[in-house]
């Protein structure tokens, strides 16, 4: 996958990723429009399906409302690139299918083109040419996001399978 | 091999011993939905292919983020859930019982020793009750409800350990916003929080609530609370941490001297002694949600107000954390005090924490809250500024209508009440 950066700070919390007032619909398209609003009301203009949230430490905080993956995935960002993730945003994204790579300290600026494989769990700043390994995931993570998501994986195999 | 008790409550699910670290499956003892994340979970439930739900009993769901419903679009995720509810007879709350986690601790559905999933960050708050209690998403819990179980990594323990004694005019809710300061809105993450120690021996039920309930504030996967002192109003077999029990990290902290507490704008962990901000003027003053919204921060405010009224310029809005404890208050004739002096009492349910509504700020308006979040534009509003701080300081504020500290020697209750939380 390839696209362009969106660079923000630590602490991206879940009320700048989808404030609570829009969450409480079904229609995912109407949770896209307010994506990232009360932190980067530009961000739905200036970016491009297939583009990356990158952040800082803790991208994620707060509530556990699946709306703000869900807000990312439908706005059509292809993944999220972190220094770290709080935990249940992080688990929550890979049950609908949207990558998230934790990265650890990293000096990925804004607008950079980068390359993500998940095979692999690499991040390419190919503006920069550097290389990022992600922290690997447990397995079922793994096998959840492969299918898709928990829905499918659940309908695929009925059961964890650790 | 000796155990914390977070160690402890997984292992007994799992009929083996199990170490940090670990990827278990575990199952689960109850598992709960509100309005804000029911409706994601029934759609996921339905997709999964699923006809029944696991156990029937012990699915709650429970309406209060949105409750009564503000418009037709919520109104019609409220019907999809009574709809589901009847149809595969599982428990729900309607409007006007309460909050999620009151709800849930109330009527019994956790319990001591308990595993229990709510698709809610602020199910750690069943910590009060020592049961393990961790908040997911949606689709996670349309999974418990298909499956009763659940895959979980065995969190390493974080001991946090409360020395001293709390001052009469400081509560449990400075105490947790000070810890928040200290340990920082991701000090705990992945991580599960025990809290000990004399000073919170004799704590309430409420109070016990009140702590455990901002654990997630500091990233933390659960906060379970000592149950020694612990009284409820069932017999139970209080499990502890084995006194060898391994640590991640020991925090030890005495608080005879700690001040009132107050997070300043934008993030829980901006914790600073009260008095760094008194005398900002306010224009909201809030009491309510599953940090306090209990009889006993009803009473902290009523002793401050009683025979009082709050300033001209301030609205005090007070959200009853249930239906139970708006009634006690009602017969103890705390209402009638708060009511007379100025307060508005709104619908039992999370109230405008979730900045949905029932009283969402204007532009550049100043709010005193007793919430545990402060993120910018969470009651709704990017525009304004959120402080929290204490049932009593809250109460103090709308008072004088700045940031204010409780008077000295104002009751801090949490020793006293031995209501239903």
């Amino acid at each position: 996958m390839k696209g362009k950066a969106h660079r923000y700070g630590d602490h991206v919390n879940t009320d700048q990723i989808i404030p609570g007032q829009y969450t409480k619909t079904l229609d995912v398209d109407e949770l896209a429009a307010h994506v990232l609003e009360f932190l980067d009301p530009d961000f739905r203009t200036r970016m491009k399906s297939g583009d990356f949230v990158v952040a800082g430490e803790n991208f994620g905080c707060g509530s556990s409302r699946e709306q703000a993956p869900l807000a990312l995935k439908a706005a059509g960002v292809a993944g999220i690139v972190a220094g770290s993730f709080a935990r249940i945003f992080f688990r929550n994204a890979i049950n609908i299918g949207l990558p998230v790579l934790e990265i650890g300290s990293h000096d990925i600026a804004d607008k950079n083109d980068l390359e993500i494989d998940l095979e692999s769990g690499t991040v390419t700043d190919l503006t920069a040419e550097q290389t990022y390994q992600a922290v690997e995931m447990p397995r079922v993570m793994k096998e959840i996001l492969h299918e898709g998501g928990l829905t499918a994986y659940l309908k695929n195999h009925g059961d964890y399978d650790l | 091999m000796s155990q914390t008790l977070t160690e402890k409550i997984i292992s007994r699910h799992l009929g083996k011993s199990v170490q940090p670290g670990e990827l278990v499956i575990v199952p689960v003892d109850a598992v709960m939905a509100s309005d804000a994340t029911a409706p994601y979970a029934i759609k996921a439930f339905q997709e999964m292919g699923t006809r029944r739900l696991w156990h029937p009993e012990k699915v709650i769901l429970v309406i209060d983020h949105a409750a009564p419903a503000p418009n037709p679009r919520i109104g019609n995720l409220h019907a999809l859930m009574r709809k589901f509810a009847k149809e595969m007879g599982c428990r729900l709350y309607d409007v006007g019982a309460g909050i999620c986690h009151q709800v849930m601790v109330e009527n019994e559905h956790v319990r001591p020793g308990d595993i229990v999933i709510g698709a809610d960050s602020h199910s750690c708050t069943y910590g009060a009750v020592a049961a393990f209690g961790t908040g997911m998403g949606s689709t996670d819990v349309a999974a418990l409800m298909s499956t009763g179980k659940t895959w979980i990594k065995v969190p390493p323990t974080i001991k946090v350990e409360i020395t001293g004694n709390l001052s009469t005019d400081t509560s449990a809710k400075d105490l947790i916003l000070f810890l928040v300061g200290q340990l920082g809105t991701n000090g705990a993450n992945y991580q599960a929080i025990e809290y000990t120690g004399e000073a919170i021996k004799g704590f309430s039920l409420a109070s016990r609530m009140t702590l455990a309930s901002m654990s997630v504030e500091m990233g933390a996967k659960s906060g379970i609370v000592d149950p020694a002192g612990l009284t409820l109003p069932y017999p139970f077999e209080p499990m502890k941490a084995d006194p060898d029990a391994h640590y991640h990290k020991v925090y030890r902290f005495d608080v005879s001297e700690l001040s009132s507490q107050i997070s300043l704008p934008h993030s829980p962990d901006q914790a600073v002694s009260l008095e760094e901000a008194a005398g900002t003027s306010i224009d909201v003053a809030f009491i309510g949600t599953c940090t306090n919204g209990r009889l006993e921060d009803l009473q902290a405010a009523a002793q401050i107000l009683e025979g009082h009224h709050i300033a001209p310029h301030v609205r005090m809005i007070i959200a009853p954390a249930s239906r139970e404890v708006f009634n006690q208050a009602l017969q103890q004739g705390t209402v009638e005090i708060l009511s007379q002096a100025g307060a508005t009492f709104i619908t039992p349910g999370c109230g405008p924490c979730v900045g949905t509504h029932l009283g969402v700020p204007g532009d550049r308006e100043v709010v005193i809250s007793t919430a545990n979040r402060n993120f910018k534009g969470r009651m709704g509003n990017p525009n304004s500024s959120i402080y929290l701080a204490s049932p009593a300081a809250v109460a103090a504020s709308a008072l004088r209508g700045v940031i204010s500290a409780p008077p000295d020697g104002s009751p801090s209750l949490q020793n006293e009440t031995q209501e239903q939380p």
